[in-house]
């Protein structure tokens, strides 16, 4: 039966109402696609529900395609840089002569402080850092803007490359790896609004948090000390939390309008075709694991301190015979102290308990596949016990 | 190819086309370049068939298409997933809403409405992230990329006036 001779004929669906349903229907799928996204950030990766993998996958596609599209603008912006040499050339030589000249003298002092260097470690046993591998990665793609700042590189997990890894171009740091297919990376740079990276001022050595905030210059925040940081100050990475090593170059200190810290990255200052990406591995990925995670022994609650005196008290001894060692020093009552009683001081010092921490954070400090973008911001530790407080100080 | 006017528009022909040459729109001007030092302006290009799409005609397919772009930009630019899908489709309810509004009227018209729609896209993208990310987007980066998107406004004269009257059925 044609529509024309059906019921059918004279119904008429208002267009802009379901367009409306429609749009509305789509918008729900979209909220929620944005909030599983949210809660996928916050699995480990056995529970996460693949929206790092479909990331990993996209990308995998996606590098060889946006190679090819993006060689053409390359090339015209080679073209054109070709000719501006061409026409700098001159003024461009005078100013490299002028470089090299000043290099040099930095190159003579550099021996001497190298030199001094190797003499202070050895006389400290100092432990240095093992040099650390590098690969180098092209970039195929680059986008930018307040939402979201991210690269895609050349080379994946088949030449080394693991999530957090670290990446900088021939300036400085420019971010760091938040997602691995086999031969395409994802990196997260130090301006996307959700890139937090321990750093410190050079001169100072105050330590900061470094976020982005999809601007150019990321700001300096839980700037730490009075008159930290000032004008032109360069910044270090820190490596505080093992994400990235000790003194990579980051930018310099400037402070904006409003009284904000920013930074003037290095990696910013041109145009970034080619990554070196630090396969580094930091602390808490070389240690063991689960040697680390080993659970302490429970705490001990006041009921079962007396158990314990009872089970370490000497044997009785013959009521008049005098007790040298003196009172068994009362076990404190912290939640942290493990159950190794201290032993009574020798001399009738006051005792000092033996505080056994919780290795509780290391293990999240570890990048999960399923955590794509997810950094990791250093935290505090577990707090030190004091000894001079009677609670252990936790 | 000649088109005849007793002919209807397929949905791909005034779907599918259009979101193809967004997106490859949107990879090509992500090339790793920089101009005197500056970074290119990254327009989001699928805000034209946000707009676009809801004035040339209302539909039931053109939401889920935005979703479906939305998502790729999402993939590509490494945003939290179902950013822009939730942009987009705010841009486009916009623009639905003020479709009856700006029959018979002027091309300013149009473009005030465009900016109106953009801005709700951006305002609703900037929510999103400061709750998301838990830190705010650098305003400069955004009235930037804002500013880029909204010189797109010649790229949605010319999509709805080759589709809007192109289906005779609709006219």
């Amino acid at each position: 039966m044609a529509y024309r001779d059906s019921p059918f004929q004279d119904l008429k669906v208002p267009l802009t109402w379901t367009a409306g349903v429609a749009a509305v229907l789509a918008l729900a799928i979209a909220v929620f696609v944005f909030i599983s996204d949210r809660k996928d950030q916050a699995r480990v990766s056995a529970e996460a529900l693949g929206h790092a993998k479909a990331r990993a996958s996209f990308d995998a596609v996606l590098a060889p395609v946006a190679g090819v599209l993006a060689a053409p603008v390359r090339w015209i912006n080679d073209g054109a840089t070709s000719v501006g040499d061409y026409f700098f050339a001159v003024s461009e030589n005078r100013r490299l002569k002028k470089q090299v000249a000043e290099l040099q003298q930095v190159a003579i002092a550099d021996v001497a402080i190298k030199n001094l260097n190797r003499r202070y470690e050895t006389l400290l046993k100092l432990r240095t850092d093992p040099p650390i591998p590098m690969v180098t990665g092209r970039v195929v793609s680059d986008t930018h803007g307040p939402f979201s700042n991210a690269r895609l590189i050349d080379v994946g997990s088949n030449a080394g490359v693991k999530i957090g890894n670290p990446a900088m171009s021939e300036q400085g740091v420019v971010g760091r790896v938040v997602g691995v297919s086999a031969n395409a990376s994802r990196l997260l740079l130090l301006t996307d609004p959700e890139s937090r990276t321990p750093v410190l001022i050079d001169r100072s050595n105050a330590r900061a948090i470094l976020t982005g905030d999809g601007g150019p210059n990321p700001r300096l925040e839980y700037l730490r000390g009075k008159d930290a940081v000032h004008n032109g100050d360069r910044v270090l990475t820190s490596g505080d939390g093992g994400l990235y090593p000790r003194g990579l170059p980051v930018g310099v200190a400037e402070q904006d309008v409003r009284g904000v810290w920013r930074i003037r990255l290095y990696s910013e200052s041109g145009a970034i075709d080619f990554v070196r990406v630090l396969v580094f591995d930091d602390f808490s990925q070389m240690v063991d694991q689960a040697k680390l995670a080993e659970p302490a022994m429970p705490p001990l609650n006041p009921s079962d301190q007396s158990k314990l005196k009872a089970a370490e008290a000497p044997a009785p001894a013959p009521p008049l015979a005098p007790d040298a060692s003196g009172p068994v020093p009362p076990i404190p009552a912290s939640p942290r102290v493990a159950a190794t009683a201290p032993a009574p001081p020798p001399s009738g010092a006051p005792a000092k308990p033996q505080a056994k921490i919780r290795p509780g954070p290391t293990k999240a400090a570890k990048p999960q596949p399923g955590a794509y973008r997810h950094v990791h911001t250093p935290e505090a530790g577990p707090p030190m016990p004091d000894p001079s407080r009677p609670d252990g100080g936790a | 190819m000649a088109r005849t006017p007793s002919r209807p528009l397929e949905p791909w022909r005034w779907l599918g086309v259009p979101a193809f040459v967004a997106i490859l729109a949107t990879v090509a001007i992500d090339a790793p370049i920089r101009v005197f030092s500056l970074a290119l302006p990254e327009p989001i290009f699928p805000m034209v068939l946000a707009f676009g799409w809801a004035i040339i005609r209302p539909s039931i397919l053109g939401p889920f298409v935005l979703v479906l772009v939305g998502l790729f930009l999402d993939l590509y630019c490494a945003a939290p997933l179902g950013l822009w899908p939730i942009s987009l489709l705010v841009a486009y309810g916009v623009a639905l809403v003020a479709r009856t509004l700006m029959v018979g009227q002027e091309t300013e018209v149009m473009g005030f409405y465009y900016g109106a729609s953009v801005l709700a896209a951006f305002a609703c993208a900037y929510a999103l992230v400061a709750i998301a990310g838990h830190g705010q987007p650098n305003l400069i980066a955004l009235l930037w990329q804002f500013a880029a998107t909204l010189a797109l406004f010649p790229f949605v004269l010319m999509l709805s006036n080759r589709f809007r009257d192109a289906d005779i059925r609709f006219r």
